[in-house]
């Protein structure tokens, strides 16, 4: 089911009664979700994500704006004539049901001619649970399960009515990281093997990275990037978005531009053809950096960490927007500790500009990645 | 025994030492002196040891009305103040506006004194040779006969018992139930409205058990605040309620004690006991069934 979200708009009156008004959740969000595909809408805590997502719903009505689902205007209509399956961070699974009773309530509800026999109801269940794979527990209680058992008991309560569209408000937030990590490719999986479109809220880049046909960034409400993970991250439109992506996150200097040549504090770094004179925000991922005996950027060496096969050098530099940078060095690179200096080599690729008043994006020839700039 | 718990135990003591006089004991004298025969309270003697005490009270024909009565109030108003008040705390628990306003009304009944309203009732339900209470014009306006209900026929002072009982124990169920319906996680309901449940099968089937151990509390709670009702009665009816035939069994007690036919102890002492034993068997069972639907459901 292909979705789309003509212009939504959500506006809340504002929690804090002092400040009065009314408070934009979700501004002006336009974005089409291709059919069959796993989007991951990924954002800051607070920046609007549950909001959009229970839209999508039908637990809220937006303000202004409309919402498809293939052809049909379901921006008015209930939850449970738009065909979703919804998985809450807490879960949701009823305490006092078993498991089997807990997939089998969303069936309990149809009505009509939808109505299911007793026997049909518990061939789908199995065939749910079946599908995350807990077979042999449908007769516990939710409590007596882990926290990624009872996840993908959700996910199976989720799936049983077969739903056009499933919906993960943070779903692995609560589980411990190595089971987060199991339990998303579990989703990957199950998502696969259904087809069914989904749209996976986090607010863990490394987690919407690995798991997504397709990213949307988000901040404040506002939809700040759409595309495929590596694409967002290697060609971040925005300031937001670069810091946003990639773990160590993105090293971002005060810069200037001046008669074409790129300067972060003293150091002349390189060409910047094409650029307009003035005052830039460098951003350099922690890879774009080579240490190099006369390599343009002089820094402060504070550490080096040896991690298995990579290397990674904390150092100071005064034109920094944070106190420390971290740059991911190939093993073999020799470092003098002794100097307490380590002059680096910029790759123009892994460096990207920005304008300092509204963020965004500036281009300069060599900043591409792909093609025409590889190396 | 090792230093912790001996540590325990000493701290213990003042409240042990509390109970054991304030409670332990008088229980243990309560026991004793139902069994003492013909006990004569000035001189502090007694005759014999036997179950005459017991078979006396149960023959007494204001015992048996003081049963009944209790009886008949704790079976009406358990379950229908109960039910009451989860209509209204769902109600209240559903409204925005004026949220607040309402809850401190229902509130009020709380904080008011026993005696004052009882007072209040009875002049709502009075009828005298010269004025009709509130209560009576109102029937008289729909086209009834009044009623006396203070004075009158058993079953009208009964209702008005009732009635007042429901009302002055339900600002404490709704407190209850207010917090326990705001204490269920809203994502309970938000997955159940995703899947097209119906308002009753939600209530029923999500709200209803997992506020089931407190609507438990609440009833085992009513069941011994009812049985237990005596103050209200005498705000209503006045002290002589053997005369009105509204007496409950603590009333029967208290008389027995220290009414104009009183000086039994030993009378009170058997009448005590047994409503100890039917207080103690209904909470049993309160437990017993509350222990099977928690595991079945
Ligand atoms: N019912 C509401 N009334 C007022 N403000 C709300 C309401 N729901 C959410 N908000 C506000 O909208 C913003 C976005 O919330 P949410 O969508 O839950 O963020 P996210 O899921 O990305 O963490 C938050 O600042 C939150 O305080
Ligand atoms: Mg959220």
């Amino acid at each position: 089911m292909k979705i789309v979200l003509e212009h939504i708009t959500k506006r809340y009156p504002n929690r804090n009664r002092k400040v009065g008004g009314v408070f934009t959740a979700v501004d002006d969000f336009d974005l089409t979700i291709p059919d069959g595909k796993l989007v991951g809408l990924l954002g800051p805590s607070g920046c609007g994500k549950s909001t959009t997502l229970n839209m999508i719903c039908g637990l809220e009505t937006p303000t202004e704006g409309k919402i498809w689902f293939g052809e049909t205007d379901v921006t008015n209509l209930t939850p449970e004539l738009r065909g979703v399956g919804m998985v809450f961070q807490s879960y949701a699974l009823y305490p006092h049901m078993t498991v089997r009773e807990n997939i089998m309530f969303p069936l309990g509800n149809l009505k009509g001619a939808d109505k299911l026999s007793k026997e049909e109801m518990l061939r789908r269940v199995e065939e749910a649970a079946g599908l995350v794979q807990i077979d042999e527990l449908l007769d516990r209680k939710p409590s007596e399960m882990s926290g990624g058992q009872q996840q993908r008991v959700a996910i199976a309560r989720a799936l049983v009515k077969t739903p056009k569209v499933l919906l993960l408000d943070e779903p692995l937030s609560n589980l411990d990281a190595r089971l987060r990590l199991s339990t998303r490719e579990e989703i990957r999986r199950i998502q696969r093997e259904t087809g069914v479109t989904t749209i996976f809220v986090t607010h863990d880049q490394e987690e919407a990275m690995s798991i997504s046909d397709q990213i949307v960034v988000m901040e404040k409400g506002v939809i700040r990037q759409v595309g495929k993970p590596q694409r967002v991250y290697d060609e971040p439109e925005n300031l937001f978005v670069s810091k946003f992506l990639g773990t160590p996150p993105i090293n971002v200097f005060a810069g200037r531009v001046a008669g074409g040549r790129l300067r972060i504090g003293d150091d002349d770094v390189f060409e910047v053809p094409g650029v307009a004179d003035g005052e830039v925000m460098v951003g350099i991922r922690p890879e774009g950096f080579q240490p190099a005996t006369h390599g343009a950027l002089h820094c402060e060496l504070v550490a080096v960490e040896r991690m298995g096969r990579d290397t990674s050098v904390v150092a100071r530099h005064p034109a920094l927007d944070a106190t420390q940078m971290r740059a991911i060095v190939s093993s073999d690179a020799r470092i003098d500790r002794s100097l307490q200096m380590v002059c680096f080599a910029i790759r123009p690729e892994k460096c990207r500009l920005f304008d300092p008043q509204t963020g965004e994006r500036i281009r300069f020839d060599g900043d591409a990645v792909g093609e025409g700039a590889a190396r | 025994m090792n230093t912790r718990s001996l540590k325990g135990w000493l701290y213990l003591i003042p409240a042990i030492a509390f109970l054991g006089v304030f409670v332990v004991y008088p229980l243990f004298d309560v026991f004793v002196y139902s069994f003492e025969e013909g006990y004569n309270s000035a001189s502090q003697t007694y005759f014999g040891v036997g179950t005459y005490n017991y078979s006396y009270v149960l023959r007494d024909p204001y015992f048996i009305q003081a049963l009944k009565n209790t009886f008949v109030l704790v079976i009406v108003t358990v379950p229908l103040s109960t039910l009451l008040a989860l209509a209204i705390s769902v109600a209240l628990s559903s409204i925005k506006k004026l949220r607040e306003l309402y809850q401190t009304v229902y509130f009020l009944p709380y904080v008011t004194n026993t005696l004052a309203v009882g007072l209040v009732f009875m002049i709502l339900f009075q009828k005298t040779p010269y004025s009709d209470g509130f209560v009576n014009q109102i029937i008289m306006a729909l086209g009834g006969n009044s009623v006396d209900f203070i004075d009158g026929p058993h079953w009208a002072k009964m209702t008005v018992m009732c009635i007042y009982t429901i009302w002055v124990v339900l600002p404490f169920k709704i407190l209850i139930l207010t917090s326990a319906l705001a204490s269920v996680n809203p994502d309970y309901y938000k997955a159940a409205r995703v899947d097209g449940t119906s308002s009753w099968r939600i209530f029923h089937r999500i709200t209803l058990p997992m506020i089931s151990p407190m609507v438990f509390y609440l009833v085992i709670t009513g069941f011994i605040g009812a049985f237990k009702a005596y103050g209200d009665v005498v705000g209503i009816f006045g002290t002589n309620l053997n005369a009105a035939g509204m007496n409950t069994i603590v009333g029967y007690v208290y008389d027995m004690l220290y009414g104009n036919s009183g000086g039994y102890p030993s009378y009170a002492s058997a009448a005590a006991l047994i409503l100890f034993v039917i207080v103690l068997t209904i909470t049993c069972i309160n437990l017993l069934v509350q222990r099977r639907s928690v595991q079945t459901s």
